[in-house]
């Protein structure tokens, strides 16, 4: 197990390694730091001394350790924009990005499961065909429509939840949240609804075909031949088997679920990183991209680890010395 | 006589399909004492696991049981409401598959799904549930029991696998046990073993078996009497003695010349030229007539059904007078 992490975690740091190599790039090549930082009327003079002082100058090596160095401190330098340190402005978007990420991620696996489960126990039923046919849908739409679609009818016709932002917050020192206060949930509603339908359908489909294919194997129909429940055998045997695969997916999804977030951010006014990411585009904020793209690496980086480690938690086949 | 533990009359299960209905099984009637062995032998297709899941009640969709009846105990079973059939199933019918590889579900531990069957059968508390389990793996030969009980089935070798299989078969003391070819996928060597143990602990609980193989030789060893099946119908059905030293169905004639014996009688070694027809092209007349050296006219237009022809012996065959036909 201990050797297994170890390996895991070598894997991670060269992955993130790459990734630093690319925000590197983009932090140092795309448009002139300098320019961007001070206004066009500086003299060329002062901004060569500039330069120098930023250690611009130095080899590339130089630079791209020093780079590392500084992420490791969570030091991604100031904001073109904003004249504020990027570390600073994400750590303040982060909870409001978190809490839709999670919350949507809740919605797709406890609905992705659910329906999965069902649509394959009751293949025949209208019900399922029904939800098959929804589901193909949900993975159809591209999100901004779907998103656009529920302001219409939720905020613009029937006028019952927010159609942006993210409703009052309260202040916990060290995180933002919206889910204490009515309109804080009220507002998380619709966006985190968008974001969960893609990931949803996706889960739902998965869950369904590998309970299908559970169902067929031989341990169920040993387990049916031994008179076990029904309940027992769906969702006791076939269901944990289905659940191998499932948390892989869903796990990696997650990762997808914060990166995606950009659009419903966008399309909702949402105030976290993916909104923070897209404004810093239109404008080359080069340090809030870089640094944005080191965060979304981190975290995929990091669900991977903890899905390895959960897989291997759930199925004993993996696990070493039996 | 004593009544049978089980028994089979006329049973035909219809497969529907686009291209019209199967018949898998044709009036099959077969009957086990308390105890007995009955083998069942014939060629792959020939409806021997078909009958067993019939019996059990787990035919796969869209299969279903057309015509006739299954007793057990006197009880008819055969169409019982799903909620009693499931106290029937590992209760009183214990079910061994091929293939103990797959048969056990790889997430849980031994004890788990012993425990679960047992508690679902018995009202055992989970520690004398386990208390039980361990005894019985204890007695179907699985060394350390009360250490291993805790193991994955990916822990254990083929051979012991099916032994925790057995176990689980048997963990509620069923009258009768089928076992469908229970040594196929195993290595050679441990094949006599695992049907010992087998017998063994049915004789003890005085559970009948039904033992599906295509192993002529375990049947000759094992069995009481032995049912020879042909494209979904029973060709003969007789006590094994009687059945392997004189074989009157010329399809089991040509079967008993597949075991080996000490002093091989070469005459008898006979292949059956030819395969066993498709479900969907069984000729008209006996379905064994474009293979069997003995053909005459009205084989190749009248069915025969199984039939007395001496007491216990039953032949599905022209050639021999007071055979029905089908
Ligand atoms: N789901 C199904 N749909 C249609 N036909 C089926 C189905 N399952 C089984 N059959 C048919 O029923 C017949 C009997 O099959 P069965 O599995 O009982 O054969 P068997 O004697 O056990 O053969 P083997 O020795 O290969 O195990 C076969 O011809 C098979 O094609
Ligand atoms: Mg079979």
């Amino acid at each position: 197990m201990l050797a297994f992490i170890i390996r895991r975690l070598a894997q991670s740091v060269l992955v993130m390694l790459v990734v630093a190599l690319i925000a590197f790039a983009v932090f140092r090549y795309v448009g002139d730091p300098i320019a961007s930082m001070v206004g066009v009327d500086t003299r060329l003079a002062d901004q060569e001394i500039m330069r120098e002082r930023l250690g611009l100058n130095d080899p590339v090596v130089v630079q791209f350790l020093r780079f590392i160095g500084n992420a490791l401190q969570g030091e991604f330098g100031i904001s073109y924009r904003l004249q504020q340190p990027v570390t600073e402005l994400i750590l303040s978007r982060l909870p409001a990005t978190i809490e839709l990420a999670f919350a949507s991620a809740m919605i797709a696996l406890i609905f992705g499961v659910g329906l999965g489960v069902f649509t394959a126990l009751k293949p025949r039923s209208p019900a399922s065909a029904l939800v098959m046919a929804l589901s193909l849908i949900g993975v159809s739409l591209p999100t901004f429509l779907i998103g656009i679609g529920l302001i219409y009818i939720f905020s613009v016709e029937l006028g019952w939840l927010p159609s942006f932002g993210r409703g009052q917050v309260v202040d916990l020192g060290w995180w933002r949240t919206g889910l204490l206060t009515e309109s804080g949930l009220k507002s998380l509603i619709l966006p985190a609804i968008t974001l969960s339908l893609f990931q949803l359908t996706l889960i739902m489909r998965l869950v369904r075909s590998e309970m299908l294919e559970v169902l067929r194997t031989e341990y169920i129909r040993f387990a049916r031949a031994r008179g076990l429940s029904q309940r027992a055998i769906n969702f006791g045997h076939a269901l944990k088997n289905t659940l191998v695969p499932v948390i892989t997916i869903t796990g990696l999804q997650l990762g997808s679920v914060i990166a995606f977030a950009i659009v419903t951010e966008t399309v909702f006014q949402w105030p976290g990183v993916g909104s923070l990411f897209i404004n810093s585009v239109q404008v080359v904020d080069v340090p809030v991209m870089a640094a944005y793209l080191m965060f979304i690496a981190l975290v995929f980086v990091v669900i991977n680890l903890i899905v390895d480690i959960l897989y291997y938690v759930v199925d004993p086949r993996l696990r070493v010395g039996g | 006589m004593a009544d049978p533990i089980l028994s089979v009359r006329d049973l035909t299960v219809e497969f529907p399909t686009r291209h019209g209905i199967l018949t898998a099984l044709s009036g099959v009637s077969f009957d086990i004492m308390p105890g007995e062995v009955l083998g069942v032998v014939g060629e792959s297709g020939a409806g021997k696991s078909m009958t067993g899941s019939a019996v059990i009640g787990l035919i796969d969709r869209p299969g279903r049981i057309a015509k006739g009846e299954i007793h057990l105990q006197g009880e008819r079973i055969d169409n019982l409401p799903e909620e009693r059939m499931r106290g029937v199933r590992g209760k009183r019918i214990g079910m061994i598959f091929q293939d103990p590889l797959t048969s056990l579900n790889p997430l849980y531990r031994i004890s788990e799904q012993i425990v679960e069957t047992i508690r679902t059968h018995l009202p055992l508390s989970k520690e004398a549930a386990r208390a039980k389990a361990v005894g019985l793996l204890d007695r179907v030969g699985i060394p350390d029991a009360a250490r291993r009980i805790d193991d994955y089935p990916h822990q254990f070798s083929g051979g012991m696998r099916q032994r925790v299989v057995i176990a689980l078969a048997l963990c509620a003391e069923p009258d009768l046990v089928i076992a469908d070819e229970p040594t196929t996928a195993l290595d050679v060597s441990v094949q006599a073993q695992i049907i010992d143990v087998m017998k063994e602990l049915c004789a003890e609980t005085g559970a009948a078996i039904m033992l599906i193989t295509h192993d002529m030789g375990v049947i000759a060893e094992t069995a009481d009497r032995v049912a020879v099946m042909y494209a979904g119908r029973i060709a003969e059905i007789g006590p094994v003695r009687a059945v392997i030293k004189d074989a009157k169905h010329p399809y089991s004639a040509g079967l008993m010349g597949a075991i080996p014996r000490m002093s091989a009688d070469l005459e008898r070694l006979v292949q059956i030229p030819g395969a066993m027809p498709r479900l969907s092209a069984i000729p008209p007349g006996c379905p064994f007539n474009p293979r069997c050296p003995h053909v005459f006219d009205r084989c190749l237009t009248h069915r025969p059904a199984a039939s007395e022809i001496e007491p216990g012996r039953r032949v599905a065959c022209w050639l021999y007078p007071g055979v029905q036909e089908a």
